[in-house]
């Protein structure tokens, strides 16, 4: 495969790499600030031998990426925040039937319609389940535009690998930005043998295929949870991703991620340029988010400060992580406003003086 | 000599009593189905035809939020489980990723013509090459009998206990006749299966379905008006009797649409 170098914005970058990704199915409605997916599909996918269909609803688009995910493609869709709230119906049956499929979250601000200024306020429902039940997604968060094209391929993969919904959640500067990106990621068509549950007619060699989430007997809908729980623990095992920036002889921690992430790069080298030693924690995986590495580090820290486009989320996943070991502290801006890394530098100094 | 009539019975019973064998597409499970009620005989006649036309291993189903919610228990070809009221869009996903299979839906008119209205018209709409099976028995069979968007006016149900009353609740919902009238629909017929004759009538229509889908002439509906036993409170029987009164006038069994063309003088079979 070419390096050649692109000049894309992120949501166009992430829908040519779905085309290089083979996914075969798209099926959307348009919200801002993600359109530019299903526009740029309706155009290159279907060239490129992509089934697209602009649905009615994010709740019919769900729905079709089920049937279509259940036949055994790779498909995908993609919205923004109130979009992924219509879908959490359809994502808690897509989790509870083990249906592989990516699921795109460009966030922007709410509650309620909001703005389409970009936000991290969904970190909850992207990484808490979301929808009804006991289930979680596999959650990514880019944070550059070649980070929004390879996320979709190693996207794919962990949906493939694990039978379980993935979703990429970025924010609408991610996906309006536009940076240089290559295409060197491939992902083989036929990654897994599914032909054991997948329904495509059933052959006279084999029993019949059912897609389904309901366990009306307790026992079995809890042998269904236990099987899942199971699941998730192993991706916790396994798939923890993260970049962990100037961390030696660090005595402050930042943790952010996606947008925020960058934002927070610019901030600890203000501070560090101020003789403070500071490093940067940048989850790539939200779920599983990498407690681990937070507890290792924790003890031997002056201090951690979270930093999010939201009221304080994933903080919530870093003070569990810390166990109350460091003190957490936390700077956020909400409703689509994007803090400055000088803003975020005096807040940290107001943390840092606090005893 | 007593052992040659027992042969003798035998070679009778093995040989000539057939009069109906089960279809390798209905699966050895008993119905959950209260005595008398359609959806089994739909279901059986539905699966006769797959066999028939020799479609068993290239059909998908899609089974709804309701009393049949369970179809893919008893019938024995791949199938998914919906949502509540999103079979449609479900079996648009597989339709269109593969659409040289024969995919159909089946639902009740609580998932099709109330939660899952705008899936089912927009389905509809696209004319989706799909087979959509639409089981009327105007009420929530599941849930305990509830009003359903087809209840007709004065009907009681649980939640309409003084009978339906179109000021506050509206009217009974003619989805089919609506979905008719787009343009993108191929084949829109309303049938019964509460006597033999309506059933070789429905079956004809399901037949005919599976052809046009097979020919790729796009949407094609089936509503079967139905009974409840249990919800309305009635014996089969009696049921039966006030479905062919009180149901066929407003839901009148006929053709609506073939081959594309609205058909206007509705034929009435009681
Ligand atoms: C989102 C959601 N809302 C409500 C229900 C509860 N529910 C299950 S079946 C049903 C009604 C089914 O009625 P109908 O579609 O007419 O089928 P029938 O049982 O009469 O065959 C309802 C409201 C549900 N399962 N999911
Ligand atoms: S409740 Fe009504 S629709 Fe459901 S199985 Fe019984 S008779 Fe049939
Ligand atoms: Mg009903």
């Amino acid at each position: 495969m070419s390096k050649e170098i692109f000049f894309m914005k992120g949501n166009e970058a992430l829908a040519e790499a779905s085309i290089r990704a083979n996914c075969k199915g798209y099926f959307g409605y348009p919200i801002t600030p993600q359109s530019e997916v299903l526009e740029y599909l309706s155009e290159e996918g279907v060239k490129r031998g992509m089934v697209v269909l602009q649905a009615e609803s994010e709740v019919a688009s769900i729905n079709m990426v089920y049937g279509a995910s259940g036949a055994g493609f790779r498909v995908m869709t993609s919205s923004s925040s109130p979009g992924i709230s219509l879908m959490q119906e359809g994502i808690s049956y897509i989790a509870s039937a083990e249906l592989p499929c990516l699921i795109v979250n460009i966030n922007r601000g709410g509650p309620g319609l909001g703005t389409i200024q970009p936000s991290q306020g969904d970190y909850f429902q992207s990484t808490k389940g979301g929808g009804h039940g006991d289930y979680k997604l596999i959650v990514l968060a880019p944070s550059t535009v070649q980070e929004m094209a390879d996320f979709v391929f190693d996207g794919f993969y962990l949906a493939e690998k694990y039978r379980n919904p993935v979703m990429i959640l970025a924010d609408g500067a991610l996906g309006q930005m536009m940076e240089k990106v290559s295409f060197t990621k491939t992902l083989e068509q036929n990654l897994f043998d599914k032909s054991s549950w997948t329904t495509t007619g059933k052959q006279n060699s084999r029993e019949r295929n059912i897609i389904t989430s309901l366990h009306i007997q307790p026992e079995k809908m809890e042998e269904v949870n236990l099987h899942l729980q199971k699941k998730y623990k192993t991706i916790e095992e396994n798939e923890v991703q993260y970049e962990l920036i100037n961390s030696e002889n660090m005595e402050y921690l930042f943790v952010a991620y996606g947008l925020s992430a960058r934002i927070s790069h610019r901030t600890i080298e203000i501070a560090n340029e101020n003789g403070f030693k500071c490093g940067l924690l940048r989850p790539k995986t939200l779920f599983p988010f990498p407690h681990k590495i937070l507890e290792e580090l924790s003890p031997k820290l002056k201090k951690i400060f979270v930093v999010e486009m939201n009221a304080g989320q994933m903080l919530e996943d870093v003070k569990l992580s810390v166990e109350g070991k460091c003190k957490v502290g936390f700077y956020g801006r909400m409703g689509g406003m994007i803090p400055s890394p000088e803003e975020v530098f005096e807040k940290f100094l107001e943390f840092q003086k606090q005893i | 000599m007593s052992e040659e009539i027992l042969l003798d019975e035998k070679i009778i019973c093995e040989e000539f009593d057939c009069v109906w064998e089960k279809p390798e597409t209905l699966t050895e499970n008993k119905m959950h189905y209260c005595p008398g009620c359609g959806h089994g005989v739909v279901h059986k006649i539905l699966m006769e035809v797959i066999e028939e036309m020799n479609l068993q291993s290239e059909t998908i189903g899609v089974a709804p939020v309701g009393c049949s919610v369970f179809a893919y228990n008893y019938m024995n070809v791949d199938m998914q489980g919906a949502a509540h009221g999103r079979a449609a869009a479900v079996a648009t996903g597989i339709k269109r990723m593969l659409p040289n299979k024969i995919v159909f839906s089946y639902q009740g008119d609580g998932d099709l013509a109330a939660i899952g209205t705008a899936e089912t018209i927009h389905t509809a709409n696209r004319g989706e090459n799909i087979l959509v099976i639409f089981i009327n028995n105007a009420i929530y069979g599941m849930t305990g009998g509830q009003m359903a968007p087809t209840t007709i006016l004065g009907m009681k149900t649980s939640t309409t206990p003084f009978g339906r009353e179109a000021t506050s609740q509206g009217f009974p919902f003619k989805i089919t006749d609506l979905i008719a009238q787009l343009p993108a629909t191929h084949f829109v017929t309303r049938q019964s299966v509460h006597t033999p004759n309506a059933v070789r009538y429905c079956k004809k229509a399901i037949q005919k379905a599976i052809k046009y889908q097979k020919e790729n002439k796009g949407y094609c509906l089936i509503e079967v008006v139905s009974n409840c036993p249990s919800g309305w409170k009635m014996t089969p029987l009696v049921s039966n009797k006030w479905m062919e009164e009180n149901m066929f006038p407003q839901y009148p069994i006929g053709d609506l649409k073939d081959n594309g063309i609205l058909i206007t003088k509705k034929e009435f079979t009681k």
